[in-house]
């Protein structure tokens, strides 16, 4: 069978529409999101938007195959990622109390979800007291359909947006499109996305894919007025950008965000952003629109403490980010004077029910697990088929649209991954994504199984689901030797992963040579009154 | 009260409903807060000052020491002698601005309670603006505006290309969890973070400072 990091490759790459699991928006953009393009330009390189943004093309190893055959994409990601890893590193160096503050984070999280409909309810009232409007909306199409209804209560027919993951979560813009609304997107990535027709591929830098010389051919194909001899110096595009969008900003009667934080305590929302598009748009339009998954929220306005030195250094790799806003319903003469949140589910209550994977629900979208990701730094953000890529995607995407076994492309997602375990390592909230990627690869295994399918991905599992049947062996074994082990079954050969990973790995890359023993078989040559069961500590700091 | 309310509070009840995770993933527990909340450097202390200064010229704003708030409109006669226009919050020490020369026009926004502010479209024929503010964080370089009277609606400090920020020495905090303590006492306010000018990495992760927010960064230290 043809593998490729070690995954079967036995589905035809075609039934995206199988997985359509409500009425769809697909919108094939041809030339009028950015407002008044050329016609002549309407036609070229249409993309058909995914009806799902948390499930469109084919499955990881299919998509990272193809992604690989791109020696541009791949030059990109690699310098970007690199540039990004050292510039994280300094900062983080540089806060004494880092593992701290991690610490505190990663609990405040755990903490809130064991709270969250207590926190929720408390952010409702006070958001109201404050004169905002609370909405909820179980699904996608739910909150798309409150953010139309307030955008036509508005007698407008375009809107600003903040950068947001949740907004793109939901196909927001493409919703909009079709109910005859402009959304233009304001973060200059988002902007070189929108503009080319194109998908994010980082949940920070969503344009991180495209070369200088890449956006300034999509901005003269698709801006009206460029400056006289534009070169393309990124200082250049960037002052393009910013015309191109002032008078936008300055006449828009509504924008729409996403959020970082929601304050329980005080009904207070966030966005965290370096160009001050978002202030533009949380403070120049009379209404704001904000579309938060309920696991944004925060206890305390003190949270913030920990959650503005966790994020911006993690996030940017900066001690802070240039600027952020922060507003608690209606402030009378300052700023929009209809405000209003929706509070998302869209599969987060379904990842919150399974009491190992809702971790995955800490995640404060920094993207520190993409840039160190050497899966990721090679394929790029495409591959994994949702608006959430890397690490954190392949944990958190397969979880909010739930699976339907091996042959759904998102089931793939968590083998999309060599458990190298740096993800784990940058997370700031401690999210242990190696293990929960072994554990949701046991998922899709017994999933397969439940159904009295025999697969390729069954057999390779077997070995892990003896492992992963008991919760005791789970937990020595997890915290005991990583992730990895889990796939070795009892003897611990490590070599012997019962996944072909290394004949995918060295299609892509040069894989040094295996050593002559394992380590456990060194440890127990090297350390002969060393007990024999339990070679590594069978816990870790961080879960004491 | 709405279905889908119901609904995903029922969800995440049910969801909730059970044996807490045995594996690790966490439970209910005290915060641990190990980290720095208080810095053993005093607000407005020497050190704290110049940490700050190091920090906002990193970030490629252009910092003004001066030793008493009467040096203050001097400061700003120099940093503003290109500026044709400027906007002040009602709140704004008049002195402050008292010695710009004639020709450059003086707007007051929302001068009375209640009176309307300056459009979108006025702001951003005014080349400057000028604020004083309520806290700096010196160990990230983070002035944060708080919306009273003598920094203004959020939108003045926004559209006009130039802010001159005022920052008293003894508003400088060094860590960020003292900042927030302080910030605590009226978390209602509309808060605005500034570290820099705007500032973006999106084409090829190279820093470009001055995208939407205003292009240039001026700060005055007092003290």
């Amino acid at each position: 069978m043809k593998t490729f990091l070690g995954i079967p490759l036995a589905r035809p790459s075609e039934s995206r529409t199988a997985y359509k699991s409500e009425p769809g928006h697909a919108t094939t953009l041809q030339g009028d999101t950015g407002g008044g393009h050329l016609a002549s330009e309407a036609a070229h390189n249409p993309t058909t938007i995914p009806t799902e943004p948390l499930r469109w093309g084919t499955s990881f190893p299919e998509a990272a195959q193809r992604a690989l055959s791109n020696d541009q994409l791949r030059h990109n990601l690699g310098f970007a990622t690199k540039t990004i890893r050292s510039k994280r590193a300094a900062v983080v160096a540089e806060a004494p109390d880092w593992e701290d503050l991690r610490d505190a984070g990663s609990q405040t999280k755990i903490n809130v979800l064991a709270s969250l409909p207590a926190l929720l309810e408390q952010f409702e009232r006070n958001f109201t007291a404050r004169g905002g409007h609370v909405h909820w909306a179980r699904d996608a199409q739910e909150a798309n359909e409150i953010v139309t209804r307030l955008v036509k209560e508005q007698d407008t027919t375009e809107v600003v947006k903040v950068k947001s993951m949740a907004t793109q979560e939901i196909g927001l813009n493409e919703y909009l499109a079709a109910q005859g609304i402009d959304a233009f997107e304001t973060d200059l990535a988002e902007l070189i996305v929108q503009l080319g027709d194109d998908l994010p591929s980082h949940i920070l830098v969503p344009a991180i894919h495209r070369n200088r010389a890449e956006i300034k051919e999509i901005f003269e194909r698709r801006m009206e007025s460029l400056p006289e001899g534009m070169s393309d110096a990124p200082r250049e595009l960037a002052m393009a950008a910013r015309e191109h969008l002032r008078k936008k900003f300055l006449r828009a009667k509504v924008a729409i965000s996403g959020a970082n934080f929601g304050v329980a305590e005080t009904g207070t929302l966030t966005v965290v952003e370096s160009e001050g598009n978002g202030r533009m748009c949380v403070t120049l339009p009379e209404t704001l629109i904000t579309v938060m998954g309920i696991e944004k929220i925060i206890p305390s306005f003190s949270d913030y403490e920990v959650f503005m030195q966790l994020l911006p250094r993690s996030s940017t790799g900066e001690r802070m980010n240039p600027y952020t806003s922060m507003w608690t319903g209606v402030t009378p003469g300052d700023g929009p004077q209809n405000v209003h949140v929706i509070l998302l589910d869209n599969g987060r209550t379904r990842a919150l029910a399974d009491d190992v994977g809702r971790a995955a629900l800490k995640c404060i979208r920094c993207s520190a697990c993409l840039n160190v990701c050497p899966v990721y730094e090679r394929v790029g953000g495409h591959a994994y088929g949702s608006v959430y890529p890397g690490p954190i995607g392949a944990i958190l995407t397969p979880q909010l649209t739930g699976t339907t076994g091996h042959s759904d492309p998102n089931a793939s997602l968590p083998f999309a991954s060599s458990l190298c375990g740096a993800c784990y390592e940058a997370c700031p909230v401690k999210i242990d994504i190696p293990t929960l990627l072994v554990y949701l690869r046991n998922r899709v295994a017994e999933e397969d199984k439940a159904k009295h399918m025999p697969t390729a991905w069954g057999a390779a599992m077997s070995a892990a689901t003896f492992v992963m049947s008991d919760s005791k062996r789970f937990a020595a074994a997890s915290k005991g030797a990583g992730a990895l082990r889990l796939m070795a079954g009892k003897k611990g050969y490590v070599q012997n992963v019962p996944l072909p990973i290394i004949k995918g790995w060295t299609q892509s890359r040069d894989l040094p040579s295996a050593p002559k023993e394992t380590f456990r078989e060194w440890w127990e040559r090297t350390h002969p009154d060393a007990p024999q069961e339990s070679p590594l500590p069978t816990d870790r700091e961080d879960n004491a | 009260m709405s279905t889908a309310r119901t609904e995903i509070l029922g969800s995440i009840a049910r969801a909730l409903d059970g044996v807490p995770s045995g594996i690790g993933q966490g439970e209910l527990a005290e915060v641990p807060r190990a980290y720095r909340r208080t810095s053993d450097l005093l607000p407005g202390s020497s050190q704290v000052i110049d940490i700050l200064i190091d920090r906002l010229e990193d970030y490629k704003a252009h910092v003004h020491q001066v030793s008493s708030t009467d040096d203050i409109p001097a400061a700003v006669r120099d940093i503003l002698s290109e500026a044709s226009s400027v906007v002040r919050p009602a709140g704004l020490p008049e002195s402050w601005l008292s010695m710009l020369p004639p020709s450059t026009t003086v707007t007051t926004d929302a001068p009375r309670p209640g009176s309307q502010g300056l459009s979108p479209y006025e702001l951003d024929a005014i080349d400057a603006v000028v604020t004083a503010s309520r806290v700096s964080i010196a160990d990230t370089g983070t002035i944060v505006l708080d919306g009273q009277s003598d920094q203004g609606r959020r939108a003045i400090t926004l559209v006009p290309d130039t802010h001159v920020c005022v920052v008293l020495a003894s508003q400088v905090v060094h860590l960020v969890p003292e900042a927030v303590a302080l910030l605590d006492e009226h978390p209602e306010r509309p808060l605005t973070w500034i570290s820099g000018p705007s500032a973006t990495s999106d084409i090829e992760l190279n820093r470009v400072e001055g995208v939407h927010g205003p292009r240039n960064l001026h700060v005055i230290i007092v003290g």
